[in-house]
């Protein structure tokens, strides 16, 4: 049963191509810097507007949909921009406008080598995710999910030192094993369901296909997405790829790279085996306890990392995990709180991870002990910082605790007090890595005899925007809300989908 | 000219440049290149067209000299014959337009019978292919691989000794099936493929039936490099000449495999086939040589080195899907023979391009001048290693994807392992490669050593085919399905 229906349009596909149009002509204009940024910029703003267009489609149970033409025998490379795909699209769209401002501030304030090759492969990067996000099958999500791995490589390695080439080797190790389990649970798929398609309550219902074989090809798929969702211990390649320059940690290691894998597990969970199946087979199971460990291990190796980015990144994989773990649940609250948790990390962790950003390029510091008194010469800066930490610590009235509220209310739906309680756990952990980076920059006095300086207004600008954003989104959480209940209500709906049970047999 | 002549026009295209070439360059040898281009020019043309005819109206055949088989020979054009002529043909030109410029460099005053000897070659095997007698397939392979032998021999001081090895062992690979046939000919009566097969469903004793073909078999094994018996390539391949190895490479592995499909799933029953404990060694020798030649290619020092011991693992895949003996093994292993001919030849080229503009294709000697120099060299290595190790949507990703259903279909969990571990070993020796030719900047103070013959991209003569090639892959990927269903699916042979 599909919750909506679907009609022609080549928006999706557009949306996809703008920005690889755009990489074509950023390479072409390499020689004129700012010709080649109003392309960055002009991409990300038509490529804003072509998945702003969809939402009140997706909103009202209508879902463009284009099909190109066939890949594989009775598989077409086909888009689809059903409520959940639009949802990704628009956290990675939105930001995407933001940090290109941010990202040409950033690069020219610091003087990065390379500038053409960088913004070229985030345009790449983004017309991967967009892809990821409207693909309308199995196969077409793994050809855009590789295009994906590839296309961030050159970013990982943007500043080609050894510890970069280094980072960049150990990426693509994480990334191409998981593109090859994918491939073959994919192929696997096919096989044993005789389709390929995601359809909201899952696709193997029916099939005639064994418990053992279902459970298989869920721990290989699991592996694919779960790398780039950070699961561990699948999470290993992300501090290492904090290498990269800071907007790339930002869009690509918070939103774009790594929610495409927590999206590759909403859309496994809950489009391809579907709710019924993850309860009955105990899959659900294996995955909220692998989503519960990795949120409480990662927050306790965060609160040991000295390293600003580092720390944020381990953040990063403990947020990751809420998202899986809501989405294990399998309960309305539990499902609609992670799909909100999706963007809600989304602008909070951009910004925390900007404001690193812009302590880099203004006082070149990059470790936590070294910010003593920062918050004087950065009071933009660090406020935003200190709004997005509060955020992510569950603090109202920002965003974080409308999704941490609804992923509470899951747990309990689902009467799993063992999830409540690792969530609860991870907002005092949040608090405990966060708030001594805050007391450090505002109460403590300087070290450095000279005072620094705010960063430029091209970086402080999309900081604040970002900041002031995650304050919007938890006064107003009706939009996503809205997407998300779309989402939740199709999958819980599907064939059979219980709506209250809980976790496991 | 009519079209049921085509069979027998392709291969004499090649035969007629090739004393043509001979001729004309005694007299004037600038013409040689010429003739050759236009010589192979003529034999795509005509593959290419008689690929479209029999994809719209069904196989030809021709008898040659008007004696109507099983005692004449006959040449044929169906599904299978007329695809691989068309790769072989397109996939050798390609190489000659390149190769004008490598071997006016690298092997002058050779040119006119090295590029004689590559139309017997081309004319061998398109021979090979299109011939519809068993015995004169062993003429035709003799054909070719004495031309390769030639080709090969022209090259580094170390090349008339590898080929020596190679002669040897493909001697042998020859009087195998040579030895093979005569068994199949004493119990049937019969060489020509057709009515061998409708005798051997009725010949009672299958020992020497059997045993013929284990002979044939393993003499094609020898020819295709099917692991372990690949001794030969590496050297033959690595100091020949850069026109010389990418004319063969690409090309000469595919035929013998070809004649393994042949063999298998026309001559004989393919259900017959399926039950033979040799089509099950040729598949696991086949996974055991893609996981041995992809290993023993990160180890290699030398690009064309490392590319040869990568072809023996990429023929493994092609033997893996023989060996599964199933339709999508089929659909795999046909697939793979073109796409892996454009890949490797597009590799093979940019290592020719490096040694015409850098003097070497020693790896650990690249550095990232190269990326300003060679820019679109460069990006078209770049897509066919990505092609190589099977990142969508490049041709190489549907290999894999097909093999992979393939393989599950039969719930080959060892095929499936080396397929997925093979990618990464690709992913290891390729991006080893292309870390030095994008990132790794040049050891200081050797910078402008002997290396740089002449800086700058290759010419249009050198750089167009690459990119055509390279281009090719991305069509290839995304035209797949439609290759599939309407050349590869139709060719599939009755009973499979």
């Amino acid at each position: 049963m599909i919750p909506y229906e679907t009609y022609p349009s080549v928006q999706p596909l557009l949306a996809v191509l703008v920005s690889l149009a755009a990489a074509g002509l950023i390479v072409a204009s390499g020689r004129r810097p700012a010709l080649r940024e109003t392309w960055t910029l002009a991409a990300a703003a038509l490529k804003f507007a072509l998945v702003l267009g969809l939402v009140p489609g997706a909103l009202a149970g209508r879902a463009a949909e284009v099909t190109l033409f066939e890949i594989s025998p009775g598989v077409a490379l086909a888009l689809r921009a059903d409520p959940l795909g639009v949802f990704f699209a628009l956290v990675a769209s939105g930001l995407w406008v933001v940090t290109s401002v941010y990202s040409i501030g950033y690069v020219r304030a610091g003087g990065e080598a390379n500038q053409t090759r960088y913004f070229a492969s985030f345009a790449v990067c983004l017309s991967a995710t967009i892809g990821v996000a409207f693909s309308a099958n199995l196969l077409t999500f793994l050809v855009f999910y590789e295009m994906l791995s590839l296309a961030t490589y050159p970013l990982v390695i943007h500043k080609e030192t050894p510890e970069a080439l280094a980072a960049g080797r150990k990426y693509l190790a994480y990334a191409l094993t998981a593109g090859g389990l994918l491939l073959v649970a994919t192929a696997w798929t096919w096989q044993a369901a005789g389709t390929l398609e995601f359809r909201p309550g899952g696709i193997f219902a029916g099939s005639g296909a064994g418990p053992g074989t279902i459970r298989a090809i869920f721990l290989l798929a699991l592996v694919g997405v779960g790398v780039k969702a950070g699961i561990m211990p699948l999470h290993g390649w992300l501090p290492s790829a904090m290498v990269a320059p800071t907007p790339v940690s930002a869009l690509l290691h918070a939103v774009a790279v790594v929610k495409s894998g927590v999206f590759g597990v909403v859309r496994l969970v809950g489009f391809v085996f579907g709710p019924e199946l993850m309860r009955d087979l105990g899959l659900a199971a294996v995955l909220a306890g692998f989503a519960g460990a990795t949120v409480v291990l990662a927050s306790l190796i965060a609160l040991r990392q000295d390293n600003l980015k580092r720390r944020l990144a381990y953040s990063t994989v403990g947020h990751l995990s809420y998202i899986v773990l809501g989405a294990a649940l399998l309960s309305p609250s539990g499902l609609s709180g992670a799909l909100l948790h999706l963007v809600n990390h989304a602008t909070m962790k951009i910004t925390l991870f900007f404001c690193a950003g812009a302590i880099y390029v203004s006082l070149k510091k990059k470790n936590v002990s070294e910010l003593d008194g920062v918050g004087r010469d950065m009071p933009w800066t660090m406020g935003a910082f200190t709004v997005a930490a509060l955020g992510l610590a569950g603090v109202p009235p920002v965003n974080g605790f409308v999704s941490k509220y609804l992923l509470c209310l899951g747990t309990l739906e689902a009467g799993e007090v063992a999830a409540l309680v690792v969530l609860l756990l991870s907002g005092l952990l949040n608090a405990a890595y966060f708030f001594p980076i805050v007391h450090r920059a505002f109460f403590r006095p300087s070290r450095d005899p000279v005072r620094g300086r705010e960063a430029p207004a091209v970086m402080v600008i999309p900081i604040a925007v970002v900041a002031v954003l995650s304050v919007a989104l938890g006064l107003f959480p009706n939009l996503f809300f809205d997407l998300a209940s779309a989402v939740t209500a199709g999958v819980l709906a599907g064939p059979g989908g219980g709506v209250t049970a809980g976790i496991g047999p | 000219m009519t079209a049921a002549n085509l069979p027998a026009l392709i291969p004499l295209a090649y035969l007629v440049t090739a004393l043509l070439i001979q001729l004309a360059g005694a007299w004037r040898r600038s013409l040689a290149p010429t003739l050759a281009v236009t010589g192979a020019s003529a034999g795509a043309v005509l593959a290419l067209a008689g690929l479209v005819r029999v994809a719209a109206s069904g196989p030809l055949s021709y008898e040659l000299g008007g004696w109507p088989p099983p005692v004449g020979i006959e040449f044929v054009l169906d599904g299978l014959s007329a695809f691989m002529v068309a790769v072989v043909t397109v996939v050798g030109l390609v190489a000659l337009v390149h190769g004008g410029r490598t071997t006016a460099t690298e092997i002058p005053g050779r040119v006119v019978p090295f590029l004689s000897a590559s139309m017997i070659f081309l004319t061998g095997l398109t021979g090979m292919v299109l011939t519809g007698d068993l015995f004169n397939l062993y003429v035709f392979l003799e054909i070719s691989s004495l031309a390769a032998y030639a080709l090969l021999a022209v090259g580094s001081r170390q090349a008339p000794l590898s080929t020596f090895r190679y002669l040897t062992m493909g001697t042998a690979g020859a009087s195998f099936y040579l030895f093979g046939l005569a068994f199949l000919y004493l119990e049937a009566g019969t060489l020509n493929m057709a009515d061998l097969g409708r005798i051997l469903s009725l010949v009672e004793s299958h020992a020497p039936v059997i045993m013929g073909l284990t002979f044939m078999g393993v003499g094609m094994a020898l020819k295709m490099a099917l692991f372990p018996l690949h001794g030969w390539l590496p050297d033959a391949y690595t100091d020949a000449s850069s026109a010389g190895t990418s004319l063969v490479a690409p090309l000469g592995t595919k035929v013998a495999a070809y004649v393994l499909l042949r063999l298998f799933f026309y001559v004989l029953e393919p259900e017959y086939a399926r039950g033979l404990p040799l089509l099950t060694a040729v598949g696991y020798l086949g996974i055991a040589g893609v996981v041995w030649g992809s290993v023993m290619a990160i180890l290699q020092p030398e690009l064309k080195r490392m590319l040869a011991y990568s072809s023996v693992s990429q023929v493994g895949y092609i033997a893996a899907g023989i060996g599964l003996a199933s339709p999508l093994g089929f659909i795999a292993a046909v697939l793979h023979i073109l796409n892996h001919a454009f890949m490797k030849a597009c590799l093979f080229l940019v290592a020719g391009s490096l040694r015409l503009r850098r003097g070497h294709s020693h790896i650990p000697r690249f550095d990232r001048s190269l990326r300003r120099a060679m820019p679109w060299s460069m990006a078209a290595f770049a897509l066919a290693a990505l092609s190589m190790i099977g990142i969508p949507p490049t041709a190489g990703f549907f290999s894999k994807w097909y093999l992979a259903l393939a393989a599950l279909e039969q719930a080959n969990w060892v095929l499936l392992a080396a397929l997925v571990a093979s990618s990464l070993l690709n992913a290891v020796y390729f991006f080893r490669v292309l870390e030095r030719m994008y990132l790794v900047p040049a050891p200081e103070g050797v910078g402008t050593a002997p290396a740089a013959i002449e800086p700058g991209e290759v010419p249009a003569s050198m750089l167009v085919p690459t990119l055509v090639l390279a281009g090719g892959l991305l069509v290839l990927g995304l035209g797949n399905a439609w290759l599939v269903t309407h050349l590869i699916r139709p060719m599939l042979p009755a009973g499979l």
